[in-house]
This record gives structure tokens, C-alpha cells and sequence, in this order.
């Protein structure tokens, strides 16, 4: 009899087990709640094979907080300065090269046969986040969030709420959400005005359309996460985002060239200049697996805009268990994008583009990460961490720039109390 | 765009259907309870990744939305 009745028993113990767990989270709450403290300092250091370009320390703290049951508030704390110099668009030459700096007050000059980069980039960047995350009913969850970020040329502010409801006996999550951010550029010296000449000398200013820019920021999330079977998790997301205002990247020049590839006239450097609007789409999966105590965490992602990136994103994480709370975590990312419809490697002579940059950063490009990081957990309340990575950008098409290395440095700390 | 949006919601909903084949009763939850099996078990990392390769690379979006904005350069 029983056994032709296997449903009822199946839920009447999910019954019961719903019960007592939530019955544990009514009376862990009447104890007071611990704050869970996550730490970490970043070291990123970039170089290519002549020169030291950026590096940047970042220290985060980030600290959340069940305030009721299932309500979550969480804040994080990030600074970040950035010291070094900038691959400033402009092509290597047999000659030296002279260009001022984005003040227009200094110059400084780059090597025969040398990427020109800028050397003037220092810059210090505060940001704080707050989320709160409140069950709305008993399948439904909102995630709430603010955010503002600082540097001395740049100000973000931004908005983002995401609804989500289980189904399938909470088996299957359906997420939808949006963000707005509302930034402004204020650029050193002014904006300038798109291909115009960078002056060569500090006797000459550059054109602008003005200091201050906005550039504003939409995005739109649609996910759903599905629980596989008792060992693996699935994630498949797709996110809309429509960017408009000030797109360009101020600090970045072109070089204008003859069909040898040197430069020509008396004005042969041209501030780069990009659309005003941009359409980004990606599609994102992902699986967690738990082998037998061991981690696996594949991810893909497939990205395009209507600016011509398309791009492949592949990401791999192993975490292996040591025992006694130690793993070992490698790493391994895969990026692969195409260039934008106005990438330019130098500009030439005699060519004049609605849009054109120079940016590597917007051209074929290829990148692989190598990394590994060591954990000890040594409770439920605490966890020492460090990774150490290797980040490499290369050339992905014709486009001849020199490959750029970066090594990360992370040191995590987290605790509850 | 909007067909593709449609394809999407077609998609999300025919696999929808097909996932109450998956899944667990809620006392087989105790593996992916656990921290490591959470989607995002170390957001201090995947901000700081994120912050990294949206400032080196070209491409953005896909995980989440919402993390604030920075000029990069």
C-alpha cells in the first residue's frame, strides 16, 4: 500500500523538511546574525616587452548582513590607484615622436622604433556599492542596489534592481532585471573635439567641445538557473545594454600615415572619435559540478555589439580539495574578440573616417589568464586565500602591436563575526 | 534584435518544460548548499576579475548587470 504511494511520502518529508528548516532560521535569528567580512588586496602590474606600463593596487572590503530572515543588506568599499603609462594610440616611428600631455601644458617623447606611451597616468578611484536582497513572497526575491565611483575625471552613478521567482519546487530560477548608470567624463584639459590634431608643442591648445560629458548606461538581465541533479547547477543568462552620450576615449590619439607607415603632414596625430550610441548583447552560461568533494566551474560567454566586437569568452576553474580545509584552485580564461568597424592600426593619409580609433583595446585581440589560488578555510568562519595569475594580450589580426603581460596578485581574507 | 528576443524566450521556455525533469527534493540539497556550489562563491574575486577585463578588453555584460562604471583608461 505504502509503496503504490511514494508521491505522498515524498511530500509530506518536504513538508517536514521545510518546516524544520525554516524553523531553524527563525531561532538561529533570535540570536544576533554575524557579519560576514570579505577582504582583499589586488596588485595588477602590466608590461610589454620594452617597457613597465600601468599597475594598480586595490584594496576591497566588502560586508554583509542578514538583517531579518532572508534579507540581506551588503556594502562594499573599493579604492583603487592606478600609476604608470598608457598605450596612447599612436604608431611606433624610426624617429623620436613628441606629444603633449592631455593638459596641453607638458610634452614628453617617446623613442625611435618605441610604442608611444603616455606617462602621465596617475589616477586614485573610490567606489561604494550597497545591495539589499529581501524575499518579496515565499518564491519571489528582489535584489536592490546603488552604486557611486569617483576618480578625478570620471564620476558613475548608478542604479539596479532584479526580481527573481523559483519554480519546480525551487529548482528553477527565473531572474529578469535592470540597471541604469548615469556617468560623467571630465576630461584633463577639456574634451577634445573628435579628429582634430593633437598638438605637437604646448604653444598650440587643442580644440574642445567642452569639460564636462555624460555618457549613459542601460542594461537588461534575463536568466534562469536550473538545479541539474544533487551535484550540479546551471546558469544561462542573456543581457541587453545600450550605452549613449560621450563614448570616446579622450586621452587616445591616431597617427596619420603615408603607404610606408610614416607619418605625414604637420598636424600627424588625431584625437580618436567614436560613435555616440552602442548596443551590447551577450549571452552567458554556466555550470557548477561538484565531483566528489573537487569543483568544477565552467563558464562561456558569446558577446556582440553593433560597434563589430564579437567576442568569445571561456572560463575554467578546478577547485581541488587538499583535506583539512586547504584547496588548490587553477584557472584558466580564454578571450578572443573581433575588432570594431572603426579600428584604425594608423590612419591613412587622406582618409577622413566619421569614426576612427586607434585603441588597441578595440582591435583584433586574443588574451589567455594562467592562474592558481590557495585556500585554507579553517571553520565555517574564516578563510585565508591568495592567487596568483598571469594575464597576456596579444594581436589578433594584422594589426602589429606588442603583446602586453600582466601579473595579478591577490591576497583574500574573509570572517564572520 | 526582436527576433532574436523572441528565439530567446522560445528557447528559455521550451527548456523550462523540459527542467522539471531535473533537479532535487529539498533533502538532497546538502551538496549544493555548500559554499563552493554557490554560483558566485567569491564576489570580491569575480568583481575584481570583472573590473580588470572590462577595462582591457572590449566586451561587457553576460554574468549580471549593476556593477557601476570607471573611466579605465
Amino acid at each position: 500500500m505504502q509503496l503504490k504511494k511514494p508521491k505522498s511520502i515524498r511530500s509530506a518529508l518536504a513538508v517536514a523538511t521545510c518546516s524544520m528548516l525554516s524553523g531553524v532560521s527563525h531561532h538561529a535569528l533570535a540570536e544576533s546574525t554575524p557579519w560576514e567580512i570579505d577582504t582583499a588586496l589586488l596588485y595588477y602590474g602590466e608590461s610589454d616587452a620594452d617597457n613597465s606600463r600601468v599597475t594598480v593596487v586595490e584594496p576591497v572590503i566588502r560586508a554583509r548582513k542578514e538583517i531579518a530572515d532572508d534579507e540581506f543588506l551588503t556594502f562594499r568599499f573599493v579604492f583603487d590607484s592606478l600609476t604608470g603609462a598608457s598605450a596612447n594610440g599612436a604608431i611606433p616611428q624610426s624617429t623620436p615622436q613628441t606629444f603633449t600631455s592631455p593638459s596641453g601644458d607638458a610634452t614628453y617623447t617617446t623613442s625611435a622604433n618605441q610604442t608611444p606611451l603616455d606617462p602621465t597616468f596617475h589616477d586614485s578611484r573610490g567606489a561604494i556599492n550597497a545591495e539589499w536582497e529581501l524575499p518579496l513572497s515565499r518564491l519571489t526575491k528582489g535584489i536592490f542596489s546603488a552604486n557611486f565611483s569617483k576618480e578625478f575625471d570620471y564620476t558613475s552613478m548608478g542604479l539596479a534592481a532584479t526580481l527573481s521567482r523559483d519554480f519546480n519546487n525551487r529548482n528553477t530560477t527565473l531572474s529578469g532585471g535592470l540597471s541604469y548608470n548615469a556617468d560623467t567624463v571630465s576630461p584633463v584639459g577639456g574634451a577634445p573635439a573628435g579628429l582634430t590634431p593633437m598638438p605637437t608643442t604646448t604653444a598650440i591648445k587643442k580644440t574642445t567641445i567642452g569639460s564636462d560629458q555624460d555618457k549613459n548606461e542601460a542594461d537588461l538581465l534575463l536568466g534562469v538557473t536550473q538545479v541539474i541533479n544533487r551535484h550540479t547547477l546551471m546558469q544561462l543568462n542573456f543581457t541587453y545594454g545600450m550605452d549613449d552620450g560621450y563614448l570616446t576615449d579622450p586621452y587616445k590619439i591616431l597617427s596619420v600615415v603615408d603607404n610606408t607607415g610614416t607619418l605625414v603632414g604637420t598636424d600627424p596625430y588625431l584625437f580618436e572619435k567614436r560613435p555616440d550610441s552602442r548596443a551590447r548583447q551577450a549571452i552567458y552560461w554556466k555550470t557548477v559540478h561538484q565531483f566528489s568533494e573537487d569543483v568544477l566551474n565552467v563558464s562561456y560567454r558569446y558577446y556582440w555589439d553593433d560597434w563589430g566586437i564579437a567576442s568569445h569568452t571561456l572560463d575554467l576553474k578546478y577547485r581541488a580539495e587538499l583535506g583539512r580545509g586547504h584547496y588548490l584552485e587553477p584557472h584558466l580564461r580564454y578571450y578572443s574578440q573581433s575588432k570594431v568597424d572603426f579600428y584604425y592600426y594608423a590612419l591613412p593619409d587622406g582618409t577622413s573616417p566619421d569614426y576612427a580609433s586607434a585603441d588597441y583595446r578595440l582591435a583584433d585581440l586574443d588574451a589567455t589568464t594562467i592562474g592558481l589560488k590557495y585556500g585554507i578555510t579553517r571553520d565555517e568562519n574564516s578563510e585565508l586565500a591568495i592567487r596568483a595569475e598571469r594575464y597576456t594580450q596579444s594581436s589578433g589580426g594584422d594589426a602589429p602591436f606588442p603583446d602586453v603581460n600582466a601579473n595579478i596578485i591577490q591576497l583574500n581574507y574573509s570572517l564572520n563575526f | 534584435m526582436f527576433r532574436f528576443t523572441i528565439t530567446l524566450l522560445l528557447l528559455t521556455l521550451t527548456s523550462l518544460s523540459g527542467c522539471s525533469n531535473f533537479g532535487v527534493q529539498p533533502w538532497e540539497r546538502d551538496v549544493l548548499a555548500q559554499k563552493k556550489m554557490q554560483l558566485d562563491p567569491y564576489p570580491v574575486d569575480t568583481y575584481l576579475d570583472e573590473h580588470i577585463y572590462t577595462s582591457r578588453e572590449a566586451s561587457s555584460g553576460g554574468r549580471g548587470i549593476g556593477g557601476g562604471g570607471c573611466g579605465c583608461n
